[in-house]
């Protein structure tokens, strides 16, 4: 540490929290992992560092990104010092087993779409949303996406494309889930840099989501509908 | 006619015209930076199309869909304006087929032209953040296996720039030189002045 570094640990709770979430905008993760690390020291429960600290942090990173304020690097710097603070909690979340929001089964499809920093923040942004993630990889085609569905039985089918060409292989995904009479069991949400509300509609997906804080709020929303719906039935 | 075209194309379009001494062509040529943006694209060559509405006979658009997912060709169809064929410059300089065969070969492929060579430093290793963060190389670049350079017009030193810019990607480099496919053609065709019976 240098002289004029800031100690983390001299910080009251509330200035710490601030100071993470200015952390994370600057993608410093060995200060992310400091910071997680004395409020977890201080009593905070796992969950509590994740929401207030690293979550939030995120979402304020996800509308400046949206705004043209920060780009794809500091996104991902970002993102990296999540990971940093992630890695200390994960294995406290699933000890405490706390109760999941629902499970999201998440893949690039086929085509030879092999971007996937989109998806990896969405991962990442839903995993702390309190989603359990099952991550599929790149470039799927429809039987890896169906037979992920059945093994992993989620809520939630998350589908991301950033080429204009591999894009429309989400209809055939989506046609090939309601040909099996599969499609209603399942939210499909789509992402990706050329898509558009338009297009969601188009392929048949509920819900086009715009970027990785779009796409956890929009999860959660429509998980809680679907469960309210089925109560009611 | 005017040809509103992308500046990534340029040299190769200014190559074309002048071979072909296609006088009666105009170009315009939109910033080469939006390649990294193109969301931005389609406004760009509306707010062309609408300044060149009622002056030229047709308006010809050197783009691909160019990643604007569709949106450049609704900005088309409202102008009654055509593009070259295709998503993206790297097929309509390489050719459907070539393309489809090298991208099926190798989904990973990063593709560079003459003119991203030239650019690399700019518009992907600065643009990328990686002057300044290298250690981000492989978020962006972890599921790449190759670069292909797509060539229009090789030099000795191009293809040297080609293969620096593999290196700094970690990747290894395949040269295909590919010319510039439907440009050349589709230019020569519109700068063609009509015969005589049809004036």
């Amino acid at each position: 540490m240098t002289d004029d570094a800031l100690d983390l640990a001299t910080l009251a709770d509330d200035e710490l929290v601030e100071q993470m979430h200015d952390d994370l905008y600057d993608g410093m993760a060995d200060e992310i992992l400091t910071g997680t690390e004395i409020l977890l020291a201080r009593g905070w429960s796992a969950q509590r560092v994740l929401n207030d600290a690293l979550v939030e942090g995120m979402r304020i990173v996800g509308i400046d990104f949206r705004d043209g304020i920060l780009f794809v690097p500091e996104v991902l710097l970002a993102a990296n010092a999540m990971k940093a603070g992630m890695a200390v909690l994960r294995p406290l979340l699933a000890e405490t087993g706390v109760q999941r929001i629902g499970k999201v089964v998440i893949g690039t499809v086929k085509g030879g779409d092999i971007h996937d920093i989109g998806k990896n923040l969405v991962a990442m942004m839903l995993e702390g949303a309190g989603f359990e993630v099952v991550d599929i990889g790149i470039n799927n085609d429809a039987q890896a996406y169906l037979d992920a569905l059945e093994e992993h039985q989620p809520d939630i089918l998350g589908m991301s494309a950033l080429l204009t060409t591999t894009m429309p292989y989400m209809k055939v995904v989506i046609d090939e889930l309601a040909r099996r009479g599969l499609r209603d069991r399942y939210i499909v949400l789509v992402g990706g840099a050329p898509l558009n509300e338009e297009f969601g509609r188009a392929v048949g997906a509920d819900a086009y989501c715009r970027d990785a804080a779009v796409t956890a709020e929009t999860a959660e929303t429509l998980v809680r509908a679907r469960r309210e719906l089925a109560a009611a039935s | 006619m005017l040809v509103i075209a992308c500046g990534a194309l340029a040299r190769e379009l200014k190559a074309v015209v002048n071979a072909n001494q296609l006088t009666g062509l105009r170009m315009e040529y939109l910033p080469a930076g939006l390649h990294n943006t193109p969301k931005q694209i389609p406004a760009a060559v509306e707010e062309r199309l609408a300044a060149a509405a009622g002056r030229y006979d047709e308006v010809f658009v050197a783009y691909g869909d160019c990643g604007t997912g569709g949106a450049l060709d609704t900005v088309l169809e409202r102008h009654g304006a055509r593009r070259l064929p295709g998503p993206h410059c790297y097929e309509f300089f390489a050719g459907a087929e070539t393309f489809a065969r090298l991208h099926d070969a190798e989904p990973g492929t990063f593709y560079l032209t003459d003119f991203l060579v030239r650019q690399f430093d700019r518009l992907v290793w600065r643009a990328l953040g990686l002057d300044r963060w290298p250690h981000l190389r492989d978020d962006y670049f972890g599921n790449y296996t190759r670069v292909v350079y797509l060539s229009q017009f090789p030099t000795p030193r191009l293809l040297a720039d080609a293969q620096r810019a593999a290196d700094r990607l970690g990747l290894r480099l395949e040269h295909v030189p590919v010319g510039t496919g439907v440009v050349a053609p589709t230019l020569v065709s519109l700068g063609m002045p009509a015969p005589a019976v049809w004036r």
